[in-house]
């Protein structure tokens, strides 16, 4: 596998042979690849909106179609930062909105009718997924997870608070940064 | 050798990686016998800091044995020795060094042109942190290459364990750092937003030094009973005002010592507007940085007072309010530790048991585990407040 730092480190430096378990978890993996999932298709939204109202038979909503495509880069950029767990329920309500809009335009008088229908299976199977995803992001980073503790008996004093408070005794800084003489070694 | 190994946002690997060599005659090998994980590693855990790269080592809180020496250490270290390691890699000859500046040593980074150019001026490489600092591979290994380790280095006696001498490396020297230089006096009360380790230890000495009262702000209830077990009053900021309660608690004046241990990555939550805001602006790379807590404390800081910052920040803050700090006249102080400056007192404090560090430790796990704490910990999950890992 190629490693970019093995060709810009120096001779002595450990080189990567190979890779073990990631911190990332599965829940991180999905998260992510639906986070670039929702980049790729709200770009498309935002700038190509005649292609998505063409094919789904509803031409002349391209502003609606572009502002969902904000909306997915949004939920795109959240879903790829640290706040996992936002982003995906963010998708999962985009989905709903996707799927309310989609339903509005399954219509007899729609020639692309069938379009709409593919498209719906396709955002449901998406919707199952980020639900999935959300649900188990939520669960893995969970901040209740494992025991509750209690170190209200770790003073870090041996000796007891009383007998080491002002144990040491002030030192001003203003007196001594960039003017101390040099620490023994 | 097993490593853990940095491989892009929240992906951290423990990985099979070649064993260091020796390249300098300064340099020294050691066999590490204990390392931690550092809240500042969770920055680069979430790539706020730049120029990271696949394959970085992690890891700069790490002790262990000298199994190599170079020809250039000159019996200063020699095999067998037990040493815990400086985050700041330090040549103890240019001027900085001289003057007691170590983490701003003129020397020991290897990109210095490049931090030149983002910082201005060059400080000191540390170990495994971003490439403008060095790019040195960091201690979470089953050994460590040690450069200018004749001087990068403090010995361990014998009668201390690991778990007593390990945090030497960072955070009790940070913590102490930070309190000495709020110049504390007898009758001042020093406020600390954050009960994570640095804060923990910044809690501690400010009560060596001291203080007449020492505050303690957090929201985790397992960290303010940490806190408090030190003779911290705490305050929960999911629960209170801090600014109501601060001042309720120096009589409307306000703490005259303010020490921020949060950093760049404050808590973001609704009750706090501007964090949501930042973090908001941090997504779309408008801003580096969620300075609420700084804020808080320029905001509630006594006028004439000092803050204090050991907490790490990353690029540029927003919204500082440069008007309240300059109106009420107050002192800023901050700087990545100067480890060897403080290393000598408070190794002798630890042998003289008025402090044991080890009181932070909640996790011991095998190095293997490595990629796994670094969740926990970032999640605080399992009551984590430091993880100490063994190879």
């Amino acid at each position: 596998m190629f490693y970019l730092s093995n060709y810009v480190r120096s001779k002595g430096d450990p080189k990567v042979v190979s890779s073990g378990p990631s911190s990332l978890t599965s829940a991180d993996r999905l998260a992510r690849n639906l986070g670039w999932f929702s980049i790729a298709l709200g770009s498309l939204e935002l700038f190509a909106p005649h292609r998505v109202t063409r094919t789904l038979g509803m031409e002349g909503r391209e502003g609606l179609i572009r502002a969902y495509g904000v909306r997915e880069l949004l939920a795109g950029v959240m879903s790829l930062s640290v706040d996992k767990k936002a982003g995906m329920w963010s998708r999962v309500a985009g989905d709903g909105l996707d799927m309310a809009t989609l339903a509005s335009e399954l219509r007899f008088s729609n020639r692309r009718a069938g379009n709409v229908l593919v498209a719906m299976i396709m955002v449901g199977g998406i919707t199952a997924l980020d639900y999935i995803a959300a649900q188990d992001v939520g669960k893995q980073h969970d901040p209740k997870r494992g025991r509750k503790r209690d170190y209200s008996s770790r003073s870090g004093f041996p000796k007891g608070l009383q007998a080491v408070k002002g144990a040491a005794l002030p030192q001003p800084a203003s007196a001594g940064i960039g003017q101390r003489e040099p620490a023994p070694f | 050798m097993k490593a853990l190994v940095w491989h892009g946002k929240e992906d951290i690997r423990c990985d099979t990686v070649t064993d260091p060599e020796i390249e300098h005659e300064r340099d020294a090998i050691i066999k590490v016998t204990s390392c931690a994980i550092c809240g500042s590693d969770l920055h680069l855990f979430h790539n706020y800091i730049p120029a990271m790269m696949p394959g970085d080592i992690m890891g700069h809180e790490t002790m262990g044995e000298v199994v190599e020496v170079g020809s250039g250490v000159n019996g200063k270290l020699k095999k067998g020795d037990r040493i815990v390691v400086p985050f700041t890699i330090i040549c103890g000859e240019c001027e900085q060094c001289r003057r007691g500046n170590f983490s701003v040593c003129e020397t020991t980074n290897r990109n210095k042109k490049i931090a030149e150019k983002v910082f201005g001026h060059t400080t000191a490489g540390l170990f495994g942190y971003t490439h403008l600092t060095g790019g040195y591979p960091g201690g979470q290994a089953e050994y460590l290459r040690v450069p200018f380790a004749d001087k990068t280095h403090i010995k361990v006696p014998d009668s201390l364990s690991d778990e007593q001498a390990l945090f030497l490396s960072d955070i009790l020297p940070t913590g102490w750092q930070a309190a000495v230089q709020c110049d504390i006096e007898p009758d001042d009360t020093v406020a600390v937003w954050g009960c994570g380790p640095v804060g923990q230890m910044a809690i501690r000495s400010a009560i060596l030094l001291g203080a007449k009262q020492v505050i303690a702000i957090d929201r985790l209830p397992e960290r303010l009973s940490m806190a408090e077990a030190a003779g911290a009053i705490t305050i929960n900021f999911e629960k209170e005002s801090v600014v109501g309660r601060l001042n309720e608690l120096t009589d409307s004046k306000g703490p005259e010592k303010c020490i921020d241990a949060v950093g760049f990555e404050s808590h973001v939550s609704v009750a706090q507007p501007d964090s949501v805001l930042d973090r908001a602006k941090q997504m779309f790379m408008m801003e580096n940085d969620r300075p609420h807590a700084l804020r808080e404390a320029i905001y509630v800081c006594r006028p004439g007072g000092i803050i204090s910052i050991p907490g790490v920040y990353g690029g540029f803050s927003d919204k500082i309010p440069m008007g309240m700090l300059m109106n009420k006249g107050l002192t800023i102080r901050t700087g990545q530790t100067h480890v060897n400056r403080w290393t000598d007192d408070l190794l002798q404090r630890i042998e003289d048991g008025q402090i044991d560090p080890s009181f932070v430790i909640t996790h011991t796990m095998p190095l293997e585990r490595g990629p796994e704490m670094y969740r926990v910990f970032r999640d605080k999950q399992d009551s984590c407040v430091k993880v100490v890992l063994k190879p």
